[in-house]
């Protein structure tokens, strides 16, 4: 693996997303969703909402889960 | 106290529940049955005079010195092979007795020097003591036998000396050797008077044979024949002080034999649980790193790593760190710091690093050295057993009947529970191994696998898959058990996951290289063959699967109802001494001590009003993060207490730039470590030895470790932490560390029980120890009940490493340490351990070896896609033909240079275990090797012409 912490970041994302796909993908967008929660400093989180290109489509869901979840706390 | 030799009863003690009543000396005493004559009486203090009987051993009955009478029985039978039995009457002290013992001894001193007063061994001698005991006063036959005298002594081990002109052969030494040890590398070479002691071959001497130096043969010798070559060079102890091993995962209690402030030697305790009176060539003898020439003892800074450093007294160091901290949290944010916890160091050491970083830099940006090997473990375990630990107690293994070994090497790693291992399997448990190398438990002396499924790294997940197909569609499984305790409904979806033909053995060989039919035997015995228990390492867990295959091995445990009882369950053996400990107490960025989430807001209450403090409710960065936000820009101060993590974690390169990017880094080390080249703050550490505290072993059993010695820089570690915590302003006042302890007992549910006076009293505890567990704790977990519940089945899909052979790149180098050198080596380089394995070599299949033109001893580069460094070859058969294995030991090789940031998809734990990589001759050191030498060359200068600031 080469290329910078993004990129990093985005590769992390997607495999999380690929070891739970066995679940099928709305379970599989939520479990990834709900590692990233517990698991993921907020500055990591962050750098994938700023620039999410890359993410595979489970992990895309992820992260929209997360931001649903953020605004239903924060709204 | 004044020093004493431990008790020793002679023979090892019966666990019968059957008592025996008898009369010694016209006493009555009760024992379990099996017991021997000589225990009895030794256990209601009746010395019988003995020389080949020591209870670590069986019964030999061969120096014929402890006869005794017993009404009613012609002769005089040795007491060391006679069991007790009911209304037996015994005399151990009578004219007859008397008579023939001094017989004996005269024939043994006839043929012994009698040098005692300059002997090593002068008043630590069994012989001596004997000789005393019986009364001998002359030698008939005279002082000048023939057969022992005179002869040539052995000095070839680092360590002990071997003096066979001593030696009475009692045979201690070699029964030590087969039965404590199980290596058998010693014997009696010849017959009768000619009769001697021989390490191997005979043309082998001590450090040329297979000897593993673990010193069980020189704690067996009851005369001056074995020694250590402290005592020889110092004298004797004169106070014995009981601490625990700073070395790996097993936990080994010691008696650190002193004499003033000086130690002597370690002496395996023999009333330790971990180790039952066993150790290994590092416990034992590899404490020389405590008083090397290179330790650091005073603090220094400097402005940036290409200046030399510059020597402070520890106020100004204090100061200077903590104004660092606030002013990069000024310039940058508080979020832009962090720290590393040690597990190396003790419970409450580890508990105050973190406690300083969330407390005090107001951030959870804290992580250890259990994110590079066994995070997974946690993960897994929690996940599906909930608890983030083994389930086990090591005695626990002496009920397996199929011990299953997975990606753990213990002759090397753990090597005094290898011996109990490899006891049991000469007792009869059957072996299954699960490794791409042919690791020494496959077929060593008296040891033979069953099964040896030699897989391709970064296979594991896929060859448990196909061991639970067999499991579960040949109708294996314990549905008795999975109904009661699991939940049945994830176990079926998990079933019929594993059910599917595409998990089968035979359609997975293409992807493991497993022999189909032996993978099926092999699942079949464990799960047919009574009671299974899985033993795994940083084979399993240094995987980009390794969460996976912690909980693919649950699964497996949970399958056949090998889960919560004796004999059975699952059990990380951990690498360094306090990896469990470091984990427990919150070391992690997501988690509090206990396993608490940082998201749980009542546990975070617990801690915000005992530490008088906010705690930031989001988890912090782990140390690739970390290293990733240095590269970044965002990360900039690092606190690093006892790792080197430059050397330790992987991708060198990356690692050296996350480092060369911050601002601040403060390294509290022993040694200046590869990662101080990157430093600009130093704060010398201190030894096991030179301070008080607990570790947790594997076995999840927390024992004292006691200062025997002052600290030589003049602080143990938590203080140096308190006083950077009290520079920042946090107040701390902890006078001893049992404060500490008392205060994570408050905090943490499962060491609710724990504290340094049990601690002293009960000898150790396993957690948790609540007021629901016995006073020791928890030796077996899991026995009425999953911690969490039901136990969870997670299907655990197969999903290759994006690390991929090609080419470029053909063969898979797998990384392992071994028995002479513990972790990145910082310790054990600087002890006789180098005479073993002074340089990390690579191992390389004949084949490959081949062609490549290269022979056993050449120089080899050795390169992937993150890096390349030299080593030389050994040509061995033990790996597969396009596997080659290396340690990582040494940094003038650097074997991290050639990892990856591949790593465990839950954890971010390395994985180490496999990279692509190319071998070709060379003829010299990488450009990389040369640039590093020098900088490391430049960054450990030190001025010593600055007085210290006072």
């Amino acid at each position: 693996m080469s290329g910078g912490t993004h990129e990093h970041l985005v590769y992390m994302a997607n495999q999380i997303a690929r070891n739970l796909a066995v679940l099928g993908d709305e379970e599989a967008a939520r479990e990834t969703a709900e590692h990233i929660q517990l698991y993921w400093d907020p500055r990591m989180k962050a750098a994938i909402y700023a620039d999410p290109a890359g993410l595979d489509p489970v992990a895309a869901r992820a992260f929209a889960i997360l931001r649903e979840r953020a605004a239903a706390k924060a709204g | 106290m004044t020093y004493q030799r431990q008790p020793d009863f002679g023979t090892p003690e019966s666990h019968s529940g059957e008592t025996v009543t008898l009369t010694i000396d016209g006493r009555e005493t009760s024992v379990p049955a099996g017991t021997t004559v000589m225990r009895a009486a030794a256990e209601i203090g009746t010395s019988i005079p003995k020389l080949c009987a020591t209870d670590s051993l069986k019964q030999f009955g061969s120096c014929r010195l402890c006869l005794v009478e017993i009404d009613g029985r012609r002769g005089t039978p040795a007491s060391c092979t006679t069991p007790v039995e009911n209304g037996m009457v015994v005399h151990t002290q009578t004219p007859q007795l008397q008579k023939l013992r001094k017989g004996v001894m005269e024939l043994y001193i006839s043929d012994h020097p009698l040098d005692c007063l300059t002997c090593a061994a002068n008043g630590d001698c069994e012989l001596q003591d004997q000789a005393g005991a019986v009364g001998l006063r002359d030698v008939r036959y005279g002082y000048e036998g023939a057969s022992h005298l005179g002869q040539a002594k052995d000095l070839s081990n680092p360590y002990f000396d071997f003096d066979p002109s001593k030696c009475i052969v009692c045979s201690r030494c070699v029964r030590a050797c087969d039965e404590v040890q199980g290596t058998l590398a010693l014997t009696i070479d010849g017959r009768g008077f000619g009769s001697k002691v021989s390490p191997g071959m005979a043309s082998d001497d001590f450090l040329s044979s297979e000897c593993v130096s673990c010193g069980a043969c020189v704690q067996a010798c009851p005369t001056a024949t074995l020694t250590e070559r402290a005592v020889v060079e110092i004298g004797t102890p004169e106070r014995a002080v009981v601490t625990t091993c700073a070395y790996c995962g097993v936990g080994c209690t010691f008696r650190a034999e002193m004499r003033g402030e000086q130690l002597v030697r370690m002496v395996p305790w023999k009333d330790g649980k971990a180790n039952r009176g066993h150790s290994c060539v590092k416990g034992r003898f590899a404490w020389g790193y405590a008083n090397h020439k290179e330790r650091i003892l005073n603090p220094m800074i400097r402005e940036s790593i290409d200046q030399p450093w510059r020597e402070v007294s520890w106020d100004e160091a204090f100061a200077h760190a903590a104004s660092e901290i606030r002013r990069i949290q000024a310039k940058y944010g508080k979020d832009s710091v962090g720290g590393i916890t040690s597990s190396r160091c003790t419970n409450e050491e580890t508990f105050l690093v973190q406690k300083l970083i969330r407390a005090g830099f107001g951030n959870n940006n804290v992580d250890t050295c259990a994110r590079v090997c066994h995070s997974p473990t946690g993960y897994g375990l929690k996940t599906t057993f909930g608890t983030s630990a083994g389930t086990q107690d090591f005695d626990s293994v002496m009920q397996a009947d199929v011990i299953l070994i997975i990606g753990a090497n213990p002759t090397d790693g753990h090597p005094v529970f290898a011996s109990r291992m490899k006891r049991r399997l000469r007792q009869g448990a059957k072996l299954i191994v699960v490794d791409p190398r042919r690791i020494d438990m496959v077929r060593s002396p008296h040891i033979q696998a069953e099964h040896h499924l030699p897989l391709r790294p970064g296979t594991n997940v896929a060859v448990l898959t196909a061991m639970a197909h067999v499991i579960v569609t040949e109708g294996l499984a314990d549905e008795d058990f999975i109904r009661e305790r699991c939940d049945w409904d994830e176990y079926r979806e998990w079933a019929d996951f594993v059910s599917q033909p595409k998990n089968s053995p035979e359609a997975l060989q293409p992807v493991t290289t497993v022999d189909p039919e032996e993978l099926r035997a092999a699942a079949r015995l464990y799960a047919t063959g009574g009671n299974g228990a899985i033993y795994y390492g940083l084979g399993v867990t240094e995987h980009s699967q390794g969460s996976s295959t912690v909980m693919a091995i649950a699964n497996l445990a949970m399958a056949t109802g090998n889960i919560g009882r004796e004999g059975v369950g699952v059990n990380p053996l951990r690498g360094q001494n306090n990896v469990q400990g470091a984990c427990d107490m919150g070391s992690f960025p997501h988690e509090l001590s206990g396993y608490r989430h940082i998201s749980d807001a009542a546990a975070r209450k617990l801690f915000e009003d005992d530490w008088g403090v906010t705690l930031d409710p989001e988890p912090g960065l782990r140390i690739p993060n970390m290293l990733d936000a240095a590269v970044d820009g965002t990360f900039k101060a690092l606190y690093v207490q006892g790792e080197d993590i430059l050397q330790s974690d992987p991708n060198t390169k990356h690692v050296s730039a996350g480092l060369a990017a911050m601002e601040c880094v403060i390294v509290q080390d022993l040694f200046l470590n590869e990662t101080a080249n990157y430093a600009h703050i130093f704060l010398p550490g201190s030894t096991f030895l030179e301070k008080d505290g607990t570790f947790t072993n594997a076995e999840r059993r927390i024992q004292l470790v006691r200062k025997v010695m002052s600290p030589l820089n003049g602080l143990a570690d938590w203080e140096v932490t308190q006083n950077l915590a009290n520079a920042l302003g946090l107040g701390w006042n902890y006078t001893h560390p049992s404060q500490i302890m008392d205060e994570i007992a408050r905090l943490t549910p499962t060491f609710a029980g724990v504290s340094f006076a049990k601690l002293d009293e009960l000898g150790s505890m396993q957690w948790p120890v609540t007021d629901k567990t016995l006073a020791i704790g928890t030796p077996v977990m899991h026995i009425d009940g999953f911690v969490r519940g039901k136990g969870k089945f997670v299907v655990t899909d197969y999903i290759p490493t994006d690390e991929k052979t090609g080419p470029r790149f053909p063969l898979l180098l797998t990384t392992g340490r071994i028995l002479t050198h513990y972790n990145v080596g910082a310790q054990t380089r600087r002890t006789g351990n180098v005479v073993w394995h002074p340089e990390d070599l690579l191992e390389m299949h004949p084949v490959d070896a081949e062609d490549r033109g290269l022979k056993d001893g050449d120089w080899a580069r050795l390169a992937s896609r993150a890096g390349e460094t030299t080593l030389r070859v050994k040509i061995t058969d033990r790996v597969a033909p396009g596997v080659v294995y290396t340690t990582f030991h040494h940094p003038a090789t650097q074997a991290n240079v050639i990892t990856t940031d591949y790593s465990d998809w839950a954890t971010n734990c390395p994985e180490y275990k496999v990279t692509a990589v190319q071998v070709a001759a060379s003829n010299g050191p990488t450009e990389w090797q040369e640039e590093y030498e020098a900088l490391s060359e430049r960054s450990r200068r030190i001025e010593h012409d600055v007085e210290p600031a006072e």
